[in-house]
């Protein structure tokens, strides 16, 4: 699954690019930090906040969320980098769909990461692509190029919920993962991956319209990085279970994971994410970034 | 005229050969060239139920598309994109057509903390917010025969500078050689009764359509506000008409005919969205001097459109999301107006499943508001394959007046069947 697919054009019907757009939102999730650091969208480099003053001094509490807040620092200062991103959509029968999305992400010093991407596959949305300018203190600007109109449309960043495309991830998973939107708990040390000495932490959305009731995370003592999540949902039912594996280090400190695989268990569908081509200090810079920009993607 | 028909297969033949030909493969590097060589064909059907109104019309045409695209990117991040397009329709010789959507070479480079941009050749630009007409996109001519919702847009050549930074975008164009609408031809449905005889069109320039046509934009963000200012003093997009008692048989139309007059104008346009949660709301309006009214006679007028769009996210705890779309078009021309937006209200119901096919569905409302008239659309389209997709279009126009512009179109209303490949 190498997303060495040349860049091409796209003749796409303007509507399209909306459905591309949730895909992309999709990636925003995954990509800066990818579960490892769940403190992307209010960017890496956004400072740790406070422990929550009314909150109890539970040790199990007080470790849990230091584990959350070591793990988004340790994502700050990678400046930029741009991947690609193979997704396959796997239903019952074991039939596949392919999305490809080519990934841009500038850090921002003072406010939330620029994002840029890139639609290669389905060809119909091949040249659509989404610039999401992120913000810490209010919602996120994105605006929508669909190359068949030449047309760039600003559109809504409102939180969602539930999930799209026949994919096993929903909008909850990919755009509120600040450390603050979650309380923690540390439960225990056990193994992960492959024979690693891991932490597991709960960890219980604090929004009530969360459509998860907690999820259950793996991280490996040595470098936090995120080896499994399990979901479960409002009922308490084991929803999902993610598996993220093939981690690489990049400037000798930011590990991304190559592979992840998220597991429906009660549809039995599953979706697979393969990650290539991490380059970090391009010569990305801002002019990636301007609505005009979006204009000349290819 | 098949002969007419025929030139223009052969010219897009010419061309197509000419971009194939070129990169020694179809993508990937070639020396120091990035090059990649996508686009699009699709067969198209169109039936209309209601019996034509008028001699030579059809109730089917068929037909298909070809919108090959060429790209070349050199180290420096020198630009060449080509897009040629033609259509052959069964039916009309006039909607059988080739354009030259785009072929220009785009250089760019930074500019203090900001960027600049220069387009040279041909292109397309579009301007606005709005969803029921595009009412301040102005640079490119509409290329009517695509279909009757004035949106698709032919190529216009131009240089166009872009600056941008922290204050906002500007934009200048300078235009010539400037395009002709496209209209049916006496074969073709969606008609007036009197044919448009295109190589009759007259300027109002002594320049003819090399006349220089001049265009800027500023556009900004301000937190949730986009918005855009724009000016075009030139030949007008738009063309009035003349009729012509005797001019019929030079060009095998039966007589009498119209033939079209680009006038000089001067258009102001405003375009604005305000993106906040699920809610856009939009403005789209322009002021233009120099073009005739129904009557004929020049009136400067305005007009606008006002309206937005609400989407319902996860409807049901499905997957699906369903838009909601309200418009309101005015021209405060009303009865003299050249349009069918004199007072009109526009809603729209889009529902995407988000499904793996991406299957989504749109039905649509342009309901005069001083008539009993209204024009219904329906889209679904549906992905089969990564290659295939699948599109269904339906217009129906009813209860219109007699006094009507679009009088002669009530007949018109039709179902489309599109299967497009993608490559």
């Amino acid at each position: 699954m190498k997303t060495d697919q040349p860049i091409r054009p796209a003749r796409v019907r303007p509507a399209r690019g909306l459905r591309a757009a949730r895909f992309c939102l999709l990636a925003m999730f995954f990509l800066p930090g990818m579960p490892s650091q769940e403190a992307w969208a209010g960017g890496p480099g956004s400072p740790a906040s406070p422990a929550d003053p009314g909150s109890p001094p539970d040790p199990s509490e007080e470790k849990g969320l230091q584990i959350a807040r070591d793990a988004r620092s340790q994502d700050e200062g990678f400046g930029n980098f741009s991947a690609g991103m193979t997704m396959v959509l796997r239903n019952k029968k074991g039939q596949e769909s392919v999305r490809e999305v080519r990934v841009k992400v500038l850090e921002a010093e003072d406010d939330g990461n620029k994002s840029l991407f890139v639609f290669d596959q389905p060809r119909d949305a091949r040249g659509t692509a989404l610039l999401i300018h992120g913000h810490k203190d209010r919602p996120d600007d994105q605006w929508l190029y669909l190359p068949a109109l030449k047309r760039v449309k600003r559109i809504s960043s409102s939180n969602r919920s539930g999930s799209f495309m026949g994919s096993e991830f929903t909008y909850e998973d990919m755009t509120v993962q600040e450390v603050e939107k979650y309380t923690y708990r540390y439960l225990r040390d056990e193994p992960c991956g492959d024979g690693l000495d891991c932490v597991v932490t709960e960890r219980i959305p604090v929004e009530k319209g969360s459509v998860y009731r907690r999820q259950l995370v793996w991280r490996d003592k040595s470098a936090l990085r995120v080896w499994k999540v399990e979901y479960y949902d409002r009922k308490d039912a084991h929803l999902k279970t993610l598996t993220v594996a093939e981690y690489r280090q990049y400037l000798d400190r930011y590990w991304r994971a190559g592979s992840m695989a998220m597991v429906n268990h009660l549809t039995g569908k599953s979706t697979d994410l393969v990650w290539t081509d991490y380059q970090f200090g391009t010569d990305i810079d801002d002019r990636d970034f301007t609505r005009t920009g979006l204009r000349r993607v290819r | 005229m098949p002969s007419r028909a025929l030139v223009r297969l052969l010219w897009f033949g010419v061309c197509l050969l000419g971009v194939t030909v070129h990169p020694a493969t179809s993508h990937g590097q070639t020396g120091s060239y990035y090059t990649d060589l996508s686009g699009r064909l699709a067969a198209e059907s169109r039936w209309f139920p209601q019996t034509a109104l008028f001699q030579g019309q059809g109730s089917h045409a068929s037909g298909f598309v070809a919108e090959p695209n060429l790209y070349l990117e050199d180290e420096a991040g020198r630009i060449l994109n080509v897009t040629p397009w033609f259509r052959y329709d069964s039916a009309d010789d006039r909607r059988t057509h080739f354009d030259l959507r785009e072929a220009y070479l785009l250089l760019s480079g930074a500019a203090g903390n900001g960027e600049w941009e220069l387009r040279l050749g041909v292109d397309r630009v579009f301007w606005g917010v709005v969803e029921s007409r595009h009412l301040v996109d102005i640079v490119n001519q509409i290329d009517l025969v695509e279909h009757p919702d004035e949106k698709t847009r032919m190529g216009q050549p131009m240089a166009y500078v872009t600056w941008s930074s922290d204050w906002g975008v500007v934009e200048l164009l300078g235009m010539s050689w400037h395009r002709k609408r496209t209209f049916p031809g006496s074969d073709g449905r969606l008609r007036a009764s009197v044919v448009v005889d295109n190589d009759l069109a007259e300027y109002e320039s002594s320049y003819g359509k090399w006349h220089p046509d001049f265009a800027a934009r500023y556009s900004h963000t301000l937190g949730l506000l986009d918005f855009g200012a724009s000016v075009f003093d030139g030949t007008a997009r738009e063309p009035s008409f003349g009729l012509c008692f005797d001019c019929g048989a030079p060009s095998g139309l039966p007589a009498p005919v119209l033939y079209p007059i680009y006038h000089r104008i001067r258009q102001f346009g405003l375009d604005a969205q305000w993106t906040t949660g699920s809610l856009l709301l939009k403005l789209e309006a322009i002021r233009r001097s120099g073009a005739r009214n129904l009557a004929g006679v020049e009136e400067t007028f305005n007009a606008f459109v006002l309206g937005g769009e609400y989407t319902f996210f996860s409807l049901w705890n499905t997957d699906a999301d369903l838009t909601l779309f309200a418009e309101w078009d005015r021209d405060e021309r009303g009865r003299r107006a050249t349009n069918f937006y004199e007072n009109d209200l526009f809603a729209a119901l889009r529902l995407m499943l988000n499904d793996v096919q991406g299957t989504e569905m749109t039905v649509s409302v342009l309901h005069d508001l001083d008539k009993r008239q209204s024009i219904y659309g329906l889209e679904l389209a549906r992905r089969l394959s990564d290659a295939f997709s699948l599109d269904l279009g339906a217009v129906a126009i009813t209860n219109i007046d007699q006094d009507d512009l679009y009088y002669d179109l009530r007949q018109d209303g039709f179902v489309q069947l599109g299967i497009h490949y993608h490559f």
